[in-house]
């Protein structure tokens, strides 16, 4: 029988694999925004694992919140892409230091 | 058996379509990964009773999100090939960060608890309805005590909106030349033009 383990395994190899991809496209902003939604769709399936195994469907209704905050995010991050892509060129954000930050 | 065969099915597509989205080569190669992982991730979802969740990702996800990578990807001209620079020398830290996130997750799930995780109790405000499907709870749910917070998710995608329009908008001033009306119901017929009558065979001078 399918525990909550199980599904905990999986989400943190999902996890796991989007920090992963962090580290090692440091580079290429595209596949670190992506790596944040594999980190975020980790987040979703622990929510509704939890959820589903408690009994208590307040882990899916926050699922879906996060899941609108993801796809804004998206969007946002998207838009940034392309204006930063339109100026400099290149979408190479190692070297991003305008702000000084 | 059939749900554990479906199990281990998804979850393994899940896992190995997400190394993908990060180890490929491609970027199209990466958002299409990317897409097959959602939809295994769906799969567990609906595994485990959550089909609201599960469509709501597909829709979401896989039809929005991955379609504006997809998107983004196709309309930039970008060298892939020298972004894969660090590739190979940010390896072995990230290697190393992850074996070590991941053997910490694997005690807190599995070691920490030494025997099946413990559930705590739901205050019952919120269960499932027997009787009833996910959808029909999940709204219930949705529609009467969260339903500021449910709102509050449409001002976030409001804004969302707005700002990507606001970031990406571009005034082509190239384009369009701007009028002047002032200085067109300025000008008048006797400066603008000239009457000239020229003699037979001579031009006119401009």
């Amino acid at each position: 029988m399918i525990g909550i383990e199980h599904f905990l395994i999986v989400s943190s190899c999902l996890f796991v694999l989007g920090v992963l991809g962090i580290f090692l496209n440091r580079k290429n902003v595209l596949i670190i925004l992506m790596s944040i939604e594999l980190i975020l769709l980790a987040v979703n399936l622990n929510l509704v694992a939890f959820s589903a195994f408690l009994g208590d469907l307040t882990g899916q209704i926050f699922a879906m919140f996060v899941l609108t905050v993801a796809a804004a995010e998206a969007a946002i991050g998207l838009a940034i892409l392309v204006i930063y892509f339109r100026r400099r060129g290149t979408i190479a954000v190692d070297d991003v230091n305008r702000m000084k930050g | 058996m059939i749900q554990l065969l479906a199990f281990y099915l998804f979850a393994v597509l899940t896992c190995v379509s997400g190394a993908f989205v990060v180890l490929s080569r491609n970027p199209v190669h990466s958002v299409l990964w990317l897409i097959l992982a959602f939809f295994n991730a769906a799969g567990l979802m609906v595994l485990v009773g959550a089909e609201f969740i599960a469509m709501l990702l597909v829709i979401v996800y896989v039809g929005a999100v991955a379609v504006l990578f997809l998107f983004v990807v196709m309309m930039l001209n970008i060298d892939f090939a020298e972004l894969r620079a660090g590739f190979i020398k940010n390896a072995p830290l990230g290697a190393l960060v992850a074996v070590v996130l991941f053997v910490e997750l694997l005690v807190v799930v599995i070691l920490g608890q030494a025997g099946p995780v413990q559930l705590g109790t739901p205050d019952g405000t919120s269960a499932p309805l027997l009787g009833e499907g996910n959808i029909e709870n999940i709204g219930a749910l949705l529609y009467s005590r969260y339903l500021y917070l449910f709102e509050l998710a449409g001002i976030v995608l409001l804004v969302a909106l707005i700002g990507a329009v606001v970031l990406t908008h571009r005034t082509s001033r190239a384009v369009r030349a701007h009028q002047n009306i002032a200085k067109q119901n300025a000008r008048r017929p006797q400066d603008a033009t000239e009457l000239k009558s020229p003699e037979v065979g001579k031009g006119v001078e401009l």
